[in-house]
């Protein structure tokens, strides 16, 4: 393993002006600096230290809405990113067996410090052209179907699954309606509740409605810091109840759908930190963090037996609701 | 749980309220426009006499049309919705609720009932499209998770009717985790070898289709219902095309592979006890 040396991001979501302009001011320091005249070096080290200052206080207290921007930060990493990062050894395995291989979903074997893991994930492109072929991270039910084969060998073969979700939703499209969009989420969903195996599941990123939960259902089900999950996005939320575009920061608010709100309202095992910044700012700290959890998680996971697992898992989401009577 | 024995008036003068079904003296059929006696449309399980056409009914007719002599024991029959995110969007859900339990009569968008179909056990979940759009919120997942229970419990056959617009997004997450919880309890069925007959009628779609509505050893359909996982305006907006003709139909998905028979409701009771009768026999 060699260190990477990361540089910052430097693409700035709007609540992020404030750093912005602490960069440009950082520039012009640097420009100065690198003309040699004036020795500015101690102005530019204070710089840099009120930049991570700033970013860390407003990291530290974002909005439901600003989390959702930051899960969607073009430069935030991606399933096959983390794979990648954490892992040796992977093998991206592909298709449905059926009708095609869908692009918005991946998964394949890797070896995650020695121990053979069953990775699945939304999978969203990082360019122009590559978000289209993965159609934005957005599965129809061929994905499904795929995410469904590879679990089930991973059963057959005794390995643990870990499920990356990031998703905007499931494709609403003719053809996957057509081919059981719903039949596939919802046999999903069901079949994963009776794996042998450990499953874990995190949302990496946008973590939207039964796109999402159509491989969510695990033993230990995790967010990330700046990540949202629940049954709408904001503005289709917004645009459904306030019957406008214009109230997506209330609707954010008001759904709840923030990693903090989850586990507070016991829908999700965890929390997971992101660097500061989030995790487009600092990658690989993040597959670190990531990895390490994963491991953990696996180990104490590893020590029940199935049938502990899977009584567990059920009888945790079983617990979900709330009624009056 | 309470014993529930209703005779024919009962059930006319109760469906004042009611929106989804038809209760002047006349009715206007809204695809052939025949106009029919409302008592003789009701007569006919709410399905027009001139063209098939099944109007939109709700847990009270389905349990009537099913139970024998419309005896049954209703189950968790006074639970109703918490609010535990205080949600308020134009109006508050704690608001919306009471308004929807005024106008309906109902206390949220499921019932679930136990009783005799031509003489053998059923218990049947049935979802009332009038409480905010058939939307599953906490207490239509633990209603169906109880009345999945029971069926494991006694042993009975289960038969779920789906009508929903899907998630109740006012309540958030919990709302979306209810796909998880009766899929586990469905599960716990599967694996215990108990018969799951799934009804979808006009419309089934969304979050409910993506989980119990999908998962019925057999998926069965009423003529003409809606049938998908995303709305037609949803797809449109997205694919920017026009949508073939029947789409979404339930002939459609037959066709697609999806469902085991269409059902006209005036056959309901009959091919139900007859499916019944062949798992037990
Ligand atoms: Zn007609």
């Amino acid at each position: 393993m060699f260190a990477v040396q990361t540089t910052p991001c430097m693409i700035f979501l709007d609540f992020e002006k404030p750093i912005a302009e602490l960069y440009e001011e950082l520039k012009n320091l640097q420009e100065i600096q690198s003309k040699g005249k004036i020795d500015v070096s101690a102005s530019i080290r204070e710089m840099e230290e009120k930049i991570e200052e700033e970013r860390k206080k407003l990291y530290s207290n974002l909005t439901g809405w600003q989390k959702v921007q930051v899960s969607r930060h073009s430069e935030r990493p991606y399933s096959l990113f983390y794979v990648q990062q954490m892992c040796s050894d992977f093998v991206e395995l592909h298709g449905d067996r059926n009708i095609k291989d869908d692009k918005a979903i991946v998964g394949g074997f890797a070896s995650l410090e020695g121990r053979t893991v069953m990775f699945i994930g939304h999978q969203k492109g990082i360019n122009t052209k590559m978000r289209q072929y993965r159609n934005f991270g957005m599965a129809n039910p061929e994905g499904y179907r795929k995410a469904l084969r590879l679990m089930k060998m991973a059963e057959k073969f005794n390995k643990p699954i870990v499920t990356l979700i990031d998703t905007p939703g499931a494709f609403p499209g003719i053809e996957g309606e057509e081919r059981g969009q719903a039949e596939a989420i919802a046999k999903n969903i069901r079949e994963m509740f009776r794996l042998k195996v450990p499953v874990i599941c995190v949302i990496i990123g946008e973590g939207a409605s039964g796109g999402a939960i159509g491989i969510g259902i695990g033993d230990k089900v995790f967010m990330l810091e700046n990540t949202w999950y629940t049954v709408i996005s904001p503005e289709s939320c917004s645009s459904i109840l306030w019957r406008s575009w214009d109230f997506k920061e209330k609707a954010a608010e008001q759904l709840q759908l923030t990693a903090e709100h989850m586990h507070r309202n016991g829908l999700i095992d965890g929390i997971i930190p992101e660097p500061v910044g989030g995790a487009h700012n600092d990658p690989h700290a993040m597959a670190g963090i990531l990895k390490d959890v994963l491991i953990r998680e696996l180990d104490a996971l590893s020590a029940q037996t199935p049938q502990e697992r899977i009584n567990a898992r059920i009888e945790k989401f079983c617990n979900m609701g709330v009624v009056v009577e | 749980m309470s014993w529930f024995k209703r005779n024919k008036e009962g059930i006319t003068t109760s469906t004042e309220q009611k929106k989804e079904v038809p209760d002047g003296m006349w009715f206007k059929c809204p695809s052939c426009k025949a106009t029919l006696l409302t008592k003789d449309l009701a007569e006919n399980r709410y399905v027009c006499s001139d063209c098939s056409y099944h109007c939109r009914i709700g847990s009270e007719e389905y349990f009537e049309i099913l139970f024998d002599h419309n005896e049954f024991t209703e189950l968790d029959a006074n639970m109703t919705s918490g609010d535990p995110l205080q949600f308020q969007d134009t109006k508050s859900y704690s608001s919306r609720l009471k308004d929807a339990i005024n106008k309906t009569g109902l206390k949220d968008a499921l019932r679930t009932a136990h009783g005799k179909i031509n003489g053998q056990d059923l218990v049947v979940c049935c979802m009332d499209f009038e409480f905010i759009g058939g939307s599953m919120g906490s207490v239509v997942g633990e209603k169906i998770a109880r009345g999945i229970d029971y069926s494991r419990k006694h042993r009975y056959p289960l038969m779920i009717i789906s009508k929903s617009g899907g998630a109740r997004m006012m309540e958030s997450a919990f709302s979306l985790m209810q796909m998880a919880k009766t899929s586990a309890k469905l599960a716990l069925m599967h694996d215990e070898k108990i018969p799951y007959i799934s009804l979808m009628t006009d419309p089934t779609t969304g979050g409910v289709t993506a989980s119990y509505a999908m998962l019925g050893d057999l998926n069965i359909a009423e003529p003409g219902a809606m049938i998908g996982f995303a709305g037609p305006r949803v797809i449109k907006e997205t694919i920017k095309r026009d949508l073939p003709k029947g789409f979404q139909t339930a002939e459609t998905v037959l066709e697609t592979g999806f469902l085991d028979f269409i059902v006209d409701r005036r056959e309901l009771k009959e091919k139900i006890s007859t499916l019944i009768r062949l798992f037990a026999n």
